[in-house]
């Protein structure tokens, strides 16, 4: 376990070293989070006339809702994106026999190889939008709904990360599969807003076979008080389910891969 | 007769190597069609929403705008400034340079190519779309069919273009894919391809219609779903555009290749 802390600590270290190096990129990167939240919140507006409702969801409410979007985001340009999209180089150049000789768990190695701090500050401002909207709504902060707040943000990084692994793996088979997770973000763009803005049928969807609910509408509904224990419950299985999923898969996968030569 | 190393016969050898290339790799463009889904998901949202009747579109309209905003999109994407990247890096480049051809032909039969590979899984999609929603089909006229086809070919002409210019950055920069992330986020948001640009507020919709990005989607999609649409002004927007970045991608690409020494030389 030490050993996974050190070389974790390692891999991210060089990451932000070697990023630091591009500062115009960060600058860049700065310019176009704030256009694509401007953006965001602009499209968003359109929704609202006078005292209008999305899915009877307010103004403030559909900020929370766009805030944990957000910071979802901003987990996938950080964490996901950097990672999960090497794996279509390491199969395609052959560099994945590397990995999987080394005396470390291929899926570790590959899924916190790096880290992208251009997302960080994504991050950042979709906590503060969900702040924002929160006090807007009148949600009365606590150390319980704030430890809730929490455990769901991991719940639904997990269940992002397990859905784009899951994808990402995929490319053991068909070599070109970025594309895939093209598709993925595109369907995850769903989750701007809220649930109930969507068609019953899109809802169920949302809901079970692409869990996008849990990642922001229900959240937002525990800050607000509305959604009970079980919603909680029913994210953490859900998260737990998907990561062994994609644990199960990899490890299915691996059998098939050969080698770059072979 | 040549014009930029171009005559008949390579033309029809490139768009027929650029398809064929493109056919090995169906399963690809197929997904990527399929990540064009962005406005059906904002279709859903505006038609459940109160605001839909600001905007003169009633539910049939408001399907077909959202439908042909994503054939348009379809037949219309481009991205030149990533393959362009990827070869100037890789140093493929500099074997292009040396035919008697522009490069930029190369990668116009490519997009052509793919174009006509992705046919088949759009009309697939749109066919879904009509099962789900049969009340919202129509057959555009001939003349409507034809007038939009050729908007959005100027629309991929002008993206093409846009593109082409941020890629002939690559020459002086090797980081152009992000200049190309910073100009998708106001297409993104301005183009109509999430909401129809009846429903900005009327300074925002003026202000949109001074930039290029009106004119890639929210025209064309107009036209095709039969639309009532200033076609004189859309068209003469367009040409003007094209008109504008025409010459500044060829004098940009000039000073870009007598700059331009391969990777690693």
């Amino acid at each position: 376990m030490g050993r996974y802390w050190q070389t974790l600590s390692r891999f991210w270290g060089t990451a932000v070293a070697v990023q630091l190096e591009y500062q115009a990129n960060v600058l860049i990167e700065l310019l176009a989070v704030a256009m694509s939240l401007s953006g965001s919140l602009f499209l968003l507006s359109l929704f609202y006339g006078p005292d209008q409702t999305l899915g009877g969801w307010n103004w403030a409410q559909a900020l929370m809702v766009q805030g944990l979007y957000t910071v979802f985001d901003g987990m996938a340009t950080t964490w996901l994106r950097p990672n999960l999209g090497a794996i279509v180089t390491h199969v395609r150049e052959g560099t994945l026999d590397f990995v999987l000789l080394k005396p470390i768990d291929s899926q570790f190695w590959l899924s916190l190889r790096t880290l992208s701090p251009a997302g960080l500050p994504e991050i950042g401002l979709g906590l503060g939008l969900l702040a924002w909207g929160s006090h807007q709504a009148g949600v009365v902060f606590s150390l319980s709904s704030l430890f809730t707040v929490l455990v769901m943000l991991l719940a639904g990084g997990l269940i992002l990360y397990s859905l784009w692994f899951l994808i990402a793996a995929t490319s053991i088979w068909f070599v070109k599969t970025w594309n895939a997770t093209e598709v993925l973000r595109a369907l995850l763009a769903s989750g701007r807003y809220p649930l109930n803005a969507y068609p019953p049928a899109l809802r169920l969807l949302f809901t079970l076979v692409l869990p996008v609910a849990f990642l922001t509408t229900v959240p937002a509904q525990v800050l607000l008080g509305e959604a009970a224990a079980p919603m909680l419950f029913a994210g953490l299985a859900l998260a737990a389910l998907f990561f062994a999923a994609a644990r199960a898969f990899w490890l299915f996968a691996l059998r098939f891969y050969t080698s770059a030569s072979s | 007769m040549r014009i930029f190393g171009l005559n008949r016969r390579i033309i029809r050898v490139l768009l027929g190597s650029q398809y064929a290339h493109m056919l090995e790799y169906r399963a690809e463009i197929a997904l990527w069609a399929l990540s064009g889904v962005l406005p059906f998901i904002m279709l859903s949202v505006w038609s459940g929403s109160d605001a839909r009747s600001g905007l003169g579109l009633d539910g049939v309209a408001l399907d077909r705008y959202f439908l042909s905003a994503f054939l348009v999109r379809q037949f219309s994407v481009v991205w030149v400034v990533y393959a362009f990247e990827e070869d100037a890096l890789l140093g493929r480049l500099s074997p292009y340079l040396l035919q008697p051809l522009h490069p930029l032909w190369r990668y116009v039969a490519a997009h052509l190519g793919e174009q006509l590979t992705r046919l088949p899984f759009a009309a697939l999609i749109a066919a879904v779309f009509f099962a789900v929603r049969p009340q919202a089909i129509w057959l555009p006229s001939l003349g409507g069919f034809l007038l939009a086809w050729l908007a959005t070919w100027m629309a991929f002409a002008i993206a093409f273009l846009f593109q082409s210019l941020i890629a002939a950055f690559c020459f002086w920069s090797e980081k152009a894919s992000a200049l190309e992330r910073l100009q998708f986020i106001p297409f993104l948001f301005l183009s109509g391809l999430l909401a129809p640009l009846t429903a900005f507020p009327p300074v925002v919709r003026a202000l949109a219609q001074w930039t290029p990005f009106p004119y890639l989607i929210d025209f064309p999609a107009r036209v095709l779903a039969g639309q009532p649409v200033d076609l004189l002004a859309g068209f003469g927007a367009q040409l003007a555009w094209i008109a504008l970045l025409l010459p500044l991608v060829l004098l940009l690409w000039r000073a870009g290749v007598r700059r331009y020494s391969a990777m690693g030389a």
